[in-house]
């Protein structure tokens, strides 16, 4: 089997403007962050030969690559949306490196966005809720989608004593990293207490412990570990990529605290050749805050169980021994759904440039975990970037 | 506005006949006897297609649970808990503990199901605490 380790990069990368933007749909603020990211990258639509996009839930489509193809008047040989939940902005880059590697097409744009936010009718918020879990053995007990990841945060309490501080130190660490980022959605520092203060909205879960609701869009732009080099910004090569597919349903999980991130990331390592020491940053999917803590231990960062300390030990802080979430993840930078981290993508390609403002700037940044699970705790795809092949 | 009730089908009917008559039933398969939930068109565990199903206990322990304070819509009253029962033949299902508003639970405590009219077709499994 041929490796995709170094055989792709990402030659462009671009955020809209996020937060609250409501003069915007969901579908104009997929093409402009399609625009941005050529923008970005120096080229123009014509050498896009591949697209890959995912769905919005406030301007569905049901064949959305194809309407996002037909307004950028783009015509490739590649072409498809993919669903995977919060996971599916990860799992794109799987399928489009591999598209590249098999020659499938050449330079691949993946633009998503949605407007949860401004764009959301009540109906369409409703049935977001509703539309997790099993319809006959879950949905009808009510469990919104707090609720589920509140399973997980209880289930990790009981077995390895994790404290509502534990979790509260995610919220704390990834505010911090937005009150240095210009762009994020909530910038105000917070404190632990303030966390654990603010409303419960699903025991161990406060309001605090949630991510955001946003409008955004953002887009990257991968090509060949040899074409890169002719593009104007400095490439930031796929070292290693991993999936891991575990449930769907939560009351199906083979387990409550020990995730498919375990498999995604031993993939994604050994096709690296690098380890979890190696990382000089993560980015962490962190719909809520339990999550950030199995992710932190399933990925190798700490021994299993040791999440909470780990996180509240100031480690995953800028300046710690692995900082996370640097611009500020989904509880602060912003959530538009399924798009939600792609911001992550974007902000390691930014890392890994050396391109932040330097108060942010991971020093001396040479390769990153980026990890994304969608549905609960369900499908997981690991990345491991880095700013030099070798 | 309604609860959201289950969308019956031929797989799943004996479960919900079985909850009209006050027991609790999961899938056995008839080859390994492996038992489990949801029902499915073959057994998991061993591929077979010879399935049928067994009454249970009703008794479990609390494998995770949580309150909801803020209720999915009108129909659910919050506070309420959500809960992951892991019954004691082994498949684990999720619920609601009924009896309780969330004081004092605890991961590993002992329910035992009981069953709520939610509409005229649907008896609904609950669980309260032993
Ligand atoms: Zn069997």
């Amino acid at each position: 089997m041929t490796t995709l380790r170094g055989k792709v990069a990402i030659v462009g990368a671009a955020d809209t403007e996020v937060g609250i933007v409501p003069n915007i749909g969901a579908t104009d603020l997929c093409v402009r962050a399609a625009l941005s990211a050529m923008r970005d990258a120096g080229i123009n639509k014509d050498q896009i030969d591949g697209l890959i996009t995912c769905d919005s839930m406030a301007e569905p489509i049901m064949y959305h690559a194809e309407a996002i193809a037909e307004y950028l008047q783009i015509f490739p040989r590649y072409c498809m949306s993919v669903g995977t939940g919060g996971g599916t902005t990860f799992s794109i880059m799987h399928h489009a490196a591999s598209a590249i590697a098999t020659g499938m097409a050449d330079t691949i744009l993946i633009a998503m966005a949605d407007s949860l936010r401004s764009g959301l009718t009540r109906e369409q918020a409703m049935l977001m809720q509703s539309s997790t879990g099993h319809p006959q053995f879950e949905q009808p007990y009510g469990p919104t989608v707090p609720a589920y990841y509140a399973l997980i945060g209880q289930a990790h309490a009981a077995k390895y004593g994790t404290t509502a501080e534990h979790l509260a130190s995610v919220a704390v660490a990834c505010r911090k990293h937005a009150a240095l980022n210009p762009t994020a959605q909530m910038r105000e520092p917070i404190t632990v207490e303030d966390v654990i203060t603010s409303r419960m909205i699903a025991n161990p879960l406060h309001l605090l412990d949630c991510s955001l609701v946003s409008d955004g869009g953002s887009a990257v732009i991968l090509t060949s570990a040899e074409r890169a080099k002719d593009f104007a910004q400095r490439p930031v090569y796929m070292l290693g990529v991993g999936e891991g597919h575990g449930h769907e349903h939560i009351s199906q999980a083979q387990s409550l605290t020990t995730s498919a991130a375990v498999e995604s990331g031993q993939r994604a390592y050994q096709m690296a050749g690098l380890t979890a020491a190696d990382m000089d940053f993560a980015q962490l999917y962190d719909c809520f805050t339990p999550t950030v803590i199995v992710e932190l231990e399933d990925l190798g960062f700490c021994a299993k169980g040791e999440g909470g300390p780990f996180a509240a030990s100031g480690a995953i802080e800028l300046g710690g021994s692995l900082p996370i979430n640097t611009h500020g993840g989904m509880l602060s930078h912003c959530h538009p759904g399924n798009p939600g981290s792609m911001f992550a993508l974007t902000e390691s390609v930014f890392q890994l440039r050396g391109s932040v403002a330097p108060e942010r700037q991971v020093k001396g940044a040479e390769v990153a975990m980026v990890h994304a699970q969608g549905g609960i705790m369900s499908s997981h795809t690991s990345l491991i970037l880095g700013n030099e092949v070798n | 506005m309604e609860k959201i009730l289950p969308p019956i089908n031929a797989i799943s009917q004996p479960y919900w006949d079985g909850c009209q008559q006050g027991v609790l039933r999961v899938q056995r398969c008839i080859t390994c006897g492996h038992l489990q939930l949801y029902p499915r068109i073959f057994c998991t565990q061993c591929a077979g297609e010879d399935l049928d199903w067994i009454d249970v206990s009703g008794k479990g322990t609390i494998a995770s649970y949580t309150v909801v304070t803020r209720g999915i819509s009108k129909a659910y009253s919050a506070p309420y808990v959500v809960s992951l029962i892991d019954l004691d033949e082994g498949p684990r299902m999720m619920s609601s503990i009924v009896d309780s508003d969330g004081t004092g639970l605890e991961v590993g405590m002992s329910v035992e199901v009981a069953f709520e009219p939610w509409s005229e077709t649907i008896m609904m499994p609950v669980f309260k605490l032993l």
